[in-house]
């Protein structure tokens, strides 16, 4: 992760960075896919260098889409390109589906230095092997410097869903336990670390991540138990609990100090006046769960990979539907409400 | 985090809920002064446990909350002046101006940065030899030193493209303020402890004799609020009206010196004007005499009609305690986090925000 991959070594190219031929479909273009893109995602559907994939599909399939504008692209922990494949294989394992084919579209910035485009080509590549999906179809243009940030990624992945999942805001019902699966707010915390103006010293990697096997595994022991995944990304934890209690119209409790999250964090975000109910995050789920299951779930998740410190941090309940409430770790409780705009620093 | 988690323990919170109510004999109103005080009780769920006859107001210890509508113009306008990088701390930019606010400027191809310390602009100016760097300097005595040895820094260095546009203000003529006003009915104050680490306490002592008010110097976490606020509701009892400090972890008497010459070196004291109160005499600071070469408000040529605040917030009641927030008509309804009528709105730290994100009074308001 975040190191150039040494069983790609970057081929020759003409140009030591990006140009407007790139994205023209000429011949820059040609020997930027021929020896970029087809030589490193190669497989049997992209060989075929048509218009499209052909796919043979069957049953329930999931479909998302997602694009991706992180500052910096290159951040501790990893870059855009793992984030890419990672973000739509996890929206795609939030529906119980394992992702099978993705898309992948690049908006290049005219400048953008050819190892950087490589090192993120090859992160792509060793994303897209560790979550078992492959770069069907894809596309790549070029902007004009000053009209992009670098590298702008789309992916749009589809997949089988699960034969034994049974998923939907439907199925959320009172006495449901909340499981989040993993710290909460590394990602964003990670990334702040590295942006301009707001540089600070931590160690902090983003959790960046295919939870896909995770899911698909508890999927395939406890199956309907688990009535609703999601992955809390922008907005993080709180949005995606109002989101539940808004949609399946009840009331959602957590318990502050149930939820996991690590001590750099939380201090860095003391530091930083920000609320880390609020922060990003990447390599984490939430999974909603029949109560009498929900120990067992999480006995489970412990021992899968990225769920080592899972925690049961609340349940839904039928009073005060709609709202999210938290009991602080002094034994107070308030309302969790949807965030307002971007979490900006603040003074003192 | 060891020296945090301490000062949240739930058993030490409790202890000190049911000394509160053991000690409390009937009704006291107490102000704390600080907006980060406030975000602390509300966010915690403090003001839950306390007895009902302790009753807590939340001051104007918000920096941007206090922060007139005509300064938030002028940053704007030098925002959208050529060749300026405005720096701002981030909770400034969403504070609407009587135009719009930094945040808009910036979605309009202004040039605003949000930085953690002004000390980064001054870095910046130097990165940019060709363009004016202005650092909008607002907060009260915590952020001064900063701001201050920016300035200091400036001089050193020999940049000659930064400058500060000045917004302080300070805490003491607030107390004095919200006591003199005649619908006030404070009985005791919290002062703000990361205040008194940069000043010490000697202004508060005249402050208790005069209006008879017990001051109690206070930290922020649960446990300092809670210590902070049995400790008044002692005194209030006893008939008392002294100083005290209960953030002794931090604050010494004398303040912090080093910091303290900093501020006298680069600040004179000044009337300011505040968002919804008016005009407090000697409230706050603008930058001495000899060194108005680093006074954004003096190298630039500011054309601006002064703009009336807004009739529909109500804002200087809230600051002044006379008014909760959920007291004003347009809480939650014309005004909210995302479309803020007034600064306290906008703040992590402005009592009506805080009020809005957390407290059950938000259960009476829309989720949606």
């Amino acid at each position: 992760m975040g190191t150039m991959n040494l069983q790609c070594p970057m081929p020759k190219f003409d140009f030591e960075v990006i140009n407007l031929g790139h994205g023209s479909g000429g011949l820059l273009t040609n020997k930027l896919l021929e020896a970029g893109v087809f030589g490193v995602l190669k497989n049997p559907l992209l060989d075929t260098h048509h218009d499209g994939a052909v796919l043979q599909l069957t049953g329930p399939t999931a479909f998302s889409t997602d694009s991706f504008v992180v500052s910096p692209v290159f951040f501790p922990g990893g870059n855009i390109g793992e984030l890419a494949v990672n973000g739509t294989v996890n929206d795609l394992a939030m529906c119980g589906a394992a992702a099978q084919y993705l898309s992948l579209a690049f908006i290049l910035e005219e400048g953008l230095p050819m190892t950087e485009f490589w090192e993120i080509l090859t992160s792509v590549k060793t994303a897209a092997e560790r979550a078992g999906v492959q770069v069907v179809t894809g596309d790549t243009k070029v902007v004009e410097r000053g009209k992009g940030d670098k590298i702008f990624i789309n992916t749009t992945g589809i997949g089988a869903i699960h034969p034994k999942a049974d998923i939907s805001m439907s199925r959320v019902k009172t006495g449901d336990r909340i499981i989040v699966s993993g710290p909460i707010a590394t990602h964003g915390i990670a990334i702040m670390s590295v942006r301009e103006g707001l540089e600070f010293e931590t160690t902090l990697q983003s959790d960046t991540a295919n939870l896909n096997h995770t899911i698909l595994q508890l999927i395939d022991v406890f199956g309907p138990a688990i009535h609703l995944l999601r992955d809390p990304t922008r907005g993080g934890l709180a949005t995606v609990l109002n989101e539940i209690a808004r949609d399946a119209r009840c009331g959602v409790e957590i318990h502050q100090r149930q939820i996991p999250m690590l001590e750099e964090v939380g201090g860095a975000c003391e530091l930083l006046g920000l609320d880390p109910l609020y922060v990003a995050n990447e390599g984490v789920f939430i999974a909603v769960v029949e109560e009498q299951f929900a120990g067992a779930v999480l006995d489970r998740l412990r021992k899968l990979d990225f769920g080592a410190e899972a925690q049961i941090v609340g349940e839904i309940v039928e009073a005060h539907p709609r709202q999210v409430v938290l009991h602080s770790e002094i034994g107070g409780r308030r309302v969790v409400n949807m965030l307002a705009g971007e979490q900006l620093p603040r003074i003192c | 985090m060891k020296f945090i988690s301490e000062y949240r323990n739930p058993e030490l919170v409790e202890q000190y809920v049911r000394e509160i109510r053991q000690t409390v004999t009937r009704s006291w109103t107490i102000m704390e002064v600080c907006g980060g005080q406030t975000h602390s009780l509300v966010k915690n769920g403090i003001l839950q446990m306390l007895p009902p006859e302790v009753q807590m107001v939340h001051g104007p210890g918000c920096p941007v909350c206090v922060t007139p509508l005509h300064m938030i113009d002028k940053a704007v306008w030098l925002a959208e002046q050529k060749g300026v990088i405005l720096c701002s701390y981030g909770d400034m930019l969403r504070v609407p101006g009587s135009r719009k606010s930094l945040l808009e400027a910036k979605a309009a191809g202004a040039d605003v940065r949000i930085l953690y310390s002004p000390l980064e602009a001054v870095q910046v100016a130097r990165e940019n030899p060709g363009r004016e760097v202005v650092f909008f300097a607002v907060g009260f005595e915590t952020t001064a030193p900063a701001n201050a040895m920016s300035v200091v820094h400036a001089q050193q260095l020999g940049v000659k493209n930064y400058t500060i546009l000045t917004s302080h203000v300070l805490v003491p003529p607030a107390i004095e303020a919200v006591m003199n006003d005649p619908e006030a009915r404070i009985q005791g104050f919290l002062a703000a402890g990361h205040v008194c680490t940069i000043m010490g306490m000697d202004e508060y002592y005249p402050l208790a004799e005069k209006y008879r008010i017990p001051i109690v110097v206070t930290g922020f976490e649960p446990v300092d609020l809670l210590q902070g606020i049995l400790m008044t509701v002692r005194q209030l009892e006893n008939g008392e009206y002294r100083v005290e400090n209960q953030y002794s972890r931090v604050v010494q008497p004398q303040g912090n010196p080093a910091a303290r010459k900093v501020i006298d070196q680069v600040f004179t004291v000044a009337d300011r004007e505040w968002r919804g109160i008016g005009t407090i005499p000697n409230s706050g600071w603008e930058i001495g005499p000899g060194l108005s070469a680093y006074d954004a408000g003096r190298k630039f040529d500011i054309q601006l009609e002064k703009a009336p605040e807004s009739t529909e917030c109500i804002a200087g009641q809230v600051l002044k305690g006379i008014k909760k927030p959920y007291e004003c008509p347009q809480f939650g309804k014309g005004c909210t986090p995302a479309m803020p009528l007034g600064a306290p709105m906008v703040s992590s730290e402005g009592a009506c925000a805080a009020y809005y994100h957390f407290h059950k009074m938000a259960e009476t308001i829309a989720v949606e």
